[in-house]
């Protein structure tokens, strides 16, 4: 059996940072990249299951949609024992948002017919919270978010999943496979990489694919292809707290007369 | 139809108020040029929803029964298609709810109609709207637009907008909607731990630690801390989902909201949006943390550049 992980190349921003002259987006000078904290769950949840099968009875592939620099979340991923990394992308892809992104997704899901699908609950960068499940809409597949307990063995027909709702809730919920799942913080434990896993992942093959090779053409992608388009960015103004100055036993001085007044201690 | 079109949340056939949070914004939007405001109550027995959300603002109520008050995303789904099918509504607004993640995404793959989520604010501009979110953990804001979308589907960030109130006499209608083919089961309810004593909505004056706590051996002596100086210890997501903490003490969308609480010291905690939800309305708020330019300074009324264990130290001197 095989499951399919699709992870995303976050972007974090320096202290100080600046708009592209479009507007549209922070500079790419001001961007570093990282991988997507919720799919360092997804990723681990994959390998658990492979691990606890027989053999090479699960195969694990891990998708990405994004340019050359994404190959970095792919071998973090390799390097923990994915058995596949496959990389999408043209310039076309450019501007889409996560519905384009889970529409290229989903190509790739019909091309690989995975058993299961692991997407991370939101991206730690935008907070979408969209991607997995609109893919799993182009799928017409089954699929649960915010999943923070799985059960399956594999080749089983249906999963038993947590789904966590609002204030500590969780519905205990069974779907049918194959499915779209989308993973919580703190499901697992994720592993680290080792330094041999880590140096083994440098010359390991990342497979590469366009749009068109999934049968994808210019009006499914990039902006036409998407469900919204960002018209511009804006650095907001922010609440600036009060900054209290001075060694720590001054700070812890001042924050124990703050504590005193507030609580009439 | 220039309408919009609120979809409201119910578990187990009740109400959820949050709802009222989406009808307080379409009714913000009716004032600024936006359309009529109509409410789709779902769920096996719609008739009794009705009331819930008759409130101030609402045009019409729209009945639409399904076969079961689970929540089946592929039953949120038909019903949802087939309500924009036929209403042609301009904006459909949800909550930013777990339920939204797991069925509105879906629906704007299907239906092919505008989407963004997490929204804070939104108007109307040449007869469409215009949605503001956020980018970049928080750092920047997204204006978003959607070209030659006829309906366009918003999922809202909750705590931002006014609840709708006061009673109203909107219309009822009701909708067929499609019998859809339902491929998850609700099994059970799993209630949160027992809290064992922990009230962080009843406490007063929190002191909360995060991932600057560092490993679980550090979290005593903050609980010591909190113990001495009358507070109630909290924590950020990370530290429950070690198991440092039990989870009672989480502040955040999915853990608590720390609703009477009036000082909030918040040590090593960056402040996701999440974390942010829960804390961000105490009159009183100071932040500890290394990194001057952590979000948490952006809803904190009093910064400390500290490290945490050195801070704490001193601060025990004074209690």
């Amino acid at each position: 059996m095989k499951i399919m992980v699709t992870v995303k190349q976050v972007a974090t921003l320096d202290d100080e940072f600046e708009l592209r002259d479009d507007g549209k987006d922070v500079d790419a000078d001001f961007r570093e990249h990282e991988l997507n904290e919720f799919d360092d769950y997804s990723v681990e949840e994959a390998l658990r299951i492979k691990e606890a099968a027989s053999g090479d009875e699960v195969e694990v592939l891990v998708v990405t949609v994004g340019p050359e620099e994404a190959d970095e979340a792919l071998r973090q991923a390799l390097a923990k024992g994915v058995d596949r990394a496959m990389r999408v992308w043209s310039d076309a892809l450019e501007a889409s948002d996560p519905v384009a992104v889970g529409r290229v997704l989903s190509k790739v899901a019909e091309r690989e017919a995975p058993d299961l699908i692991f997407t991370g609950a939101q991206s730690s960068d935008h907070a979408f919270a969209a991607t997995g499940m609109a893919m799993a809409g182009f799928l017409a597949w089954p699929h649960v978010a915010v999943i923070t307990k799985l059960e399956y063995q594999p080749g089983a027909e249906r999963a038993t999943v947590h789904r966590e709702l609002e204030g500590g809730l969780e519905e205990v919920m069974t779907v049918q496979c194959p499915a779209v799942l989308g993973i919580q913080l703190g499901i697992n434990q994720p592993r680290y990489a080792s330094l041999r896993g880590i140096r083994q992942a440098r010359s390991r093959e990342v497979e590469e694919l366009a749009p068109d090779d999934l049968g994808l053409g210019g009006d499914a992608v990039g902006e036409p292809g998407s469900a919204s388009r960002v018209r511009r960015m804006i650095v907001p103004e922010r609440g600036r707290a009060e900054m209290i100055e001075g060694t720590p036993a001054e700070q812890a001085a001042r924050l124990a007369e703050i504590i005193k007044e507030t609580t009439g201690g | 139809m220039s309408e919009t079109l609120v979809i409201a949340e119910q578990r187990e056939g009740t109400f959820r108020p949050v709802t009222l949070e989406a009808i307080g914004a379409a009714t913000m939007l009716k004032q600024a040029g936006g359309g009529p405001v109509a409410v789709a109550v779902i769920g096996a027995d719609p008739d009794s929803l009705v009331g819930d959300a008759s409130v101030s603002g609402v045009d019409e109520v729209v009945k639409v029964k399904t076969g079961s008050n689970d929540f089946q995303p592929e039953q949120q789904e038909a019903a949802l298609a087939a309500l924009i099918e036929q209403r042609k509504p301009k904006v459909v607004m949800l909550m930013h709810t777990v339920d939204a993640w797991s069925f509105a995404p879906v629906v704007a793959a299907a239906t092919g109609c505008g989407f963004a989520t997490d929204v804070f604010e939104v108007r109307m501009e040449d007869g469409g709207p215009v949605a503001l979110r956020a980018g970049y953990k928080e750092k920047v804001h997204m204006e978003i637009d959607f070209p030659g979308k006829e309906t366009v589907l918003l999922t809202m960030r909750s705590n931002v907008f006014q609840p709708a109130e006061g009673r109203a006499e909107p219309a009822v209608s009701s909708l067929e909607a499609p019998q859809a083919d339902v491929r998850t089961t609700h099994e059970s309810w799993l209630e949160p731990e027992d809290a064992g004593g922990i009230d962080i909505p009843g406490a007063e004056f929190i002191l909360s630690i995060g991932r600057g706590v560092g490993d679980e051996s550090n979290v005593e002596e903050f609980l010591e801390l909190a113990e001495q100086m009358g507070a109630t210890l909290g924590c950020s997501r990370p530290v429950a989902d070690a198991g440092w903490l039990p989870k009672a003490r989480q502040v955040g969308q999915s853990g608590q909201l720390a609703a009477n609480c009036r000082l909030y010291v918040a040590m090593g905690i960056s402040g996701a949006v999440q974390h942010q939800w829960g804390m961000k309305h105490v009159p009183t708020i100071v932040a500890v943390n290394t990194d001057p330019e952590a979000s948490i300074f952006g809803v904190a009324h009093y910064g400390i550049v500290s490290d945490i264990f050195e801070l704490a130290e001193e601060l025990r001197n004074h209690f």
